[in-house]
């Protein structure tokens, strides 16, 4: 893992807002310009929502590939059935992994709707869903 | 007492592939809908407000049958059309929930926003002997769902039609019950239900711009 590597954002959005948001490889103890950082990573994934949604009516498939692209940084998602979609903020990984990355964080979503207890498009609060989206965020995108 | 057995593996380990002993038993679910039914009879005032509490009970089942089946059909594909998306109600959910397809899928021919599903016996009123048509919208409720979810707002409501009418167009209530027969089998049904599926403009809209795509 590459020290240089600006931190990726991965959001899982609803039909409003966002459900939950991670972000891999951020260093602890990072400088104040961090943070202007993270919040431009913000206004380019809620601009790429627009495109997201067009893209999702065109294309009948989950996995939308790259969907926008912002200086060098690009913006993938996968939109599930219930047009949940899971976004993330790379710059140039490989589609394959991605592909691979997303599949695993859909299983894991779909395993955590079918709690009768969790209401769709709810923010998504268990630390189990946390830990495993970490976990595979280490394995396939770092 | 303690607990035997607990088995501390969490919702995110267990498999979502379908397992052998994954069929629940007509009576079990017959009993455990009753006492739903029953629980929202005692709290309502009138048959509407009865059948719109089932419909929102239904309306979640919707969401997490409709994230479940896309999962199991492998295919990480969704649904953008209309027609396709009633036809996996009709075929994939019906038989996930009830064990066969439903019977028909038809259009109406007086208004273009409105399909129809007809189901001779849902299970949602096998048992019942009266009111049978308020028990399915239970089901309503899980169709619009489905609808919702994939994005097709909808407003689906449930109807009775005797069962030897050809067909549905108008959708008309009628219901006719005969009186039991002796003997131990259920006596024929003699209505069956037809859910009435009703799209917004919108849909309509987006659906003909994809058409002529």
């Amino acid at each position: 893992m590459s020290a240089q590597q600006a931190p990726l954002l991965f959001l899982v959005v609803g039909r409003n807002e966002p459900l939950y948001c991670a972000e891999f490889g951020k260093t602890p103890g990072t400088p104040a310009t961090a943070q202007t950082i993270s919040r431009q990573q913000y206004i380019i994934m809620h601009s790429a929502l627009d495109l997201v949604d067009k893209c999702a009516w065109v294309d009948g498939n989950m996995y939308l590939r790259n969907v926008d692209q912002y200086n060098h940084q690009q913006v993938s998602t996968f939109v599930t059935a219930c047009h949940v979609k899971f976004m993330l903020l790379h710059t140039g990984k490989n589609d394959e992994t991605l592909r691979v990355f997303f599949n695993e964080i859909y299983e894991l979503y779909t395993k955590l709707s079918m709690n009768p207890f969790y209401k769709f498009d709810t923010p998504i609060t268990s630390k189990q869903f946390d830990a495993r989206v970490k976990a595979a965020a280490r394995r396939y995108l770092s | 007492m303690s607990r035997q057995s607990s088995s501390n593996v969490s919702i995110l380990d267990r498999p979502l592939t379908r397992g052998r002993s994954d069929h629940v038993s007509l009576s079990a679910f017959s009993l455990l809908y009753s006492e739903l039914v029953q629980y929202h009879q005692n709290r309502v005032s009138s048959i509407s407000e009865l059948e719109r509490r089932l419909e929102s009970s239904g309306y979640d089942v919707g969401f997490k049958v409709l994230e479940l089946l896309a999962f199991r059909s492998r295919e990480t594909k969704r649904e953008t059309r209309i027609m396709s998306i009633l036809q996996f109600i009709s075929t994939s959910v019906w038989k996930h929930l009830f064990g066969k397809g439903a019977d028909s899928l038809e259009r109406s021919i007086d208004n273009a926003d409105e399909y129809m599903i007809f189901d001779n016996n849902p299970i949602t009123s096998t048992f019942l002997s009266s009111h049978q048509i308020s028990a399915d919208a239970y089901i309503s409720g899980i169709i619009a769902g489905i609808c919702e979810g994939a994005g097709f707002t909808a407003r689906v409501t449930a109807h009775s039609l005797a069962a030897d009418e050809g067909d549905g167009g108008t959708g008309s209530t009628v219901g006719g019950r005969g009186a039991m027969e002796s003997g131990f089998s259920l006596p024929r049904r003699k209505d069956k239900a037809v859910f009435l599926v009703k799209f917004s403009e919108k849909v309509l809209e987006r659906d003909a711009a994809l058409a002529n795509r």
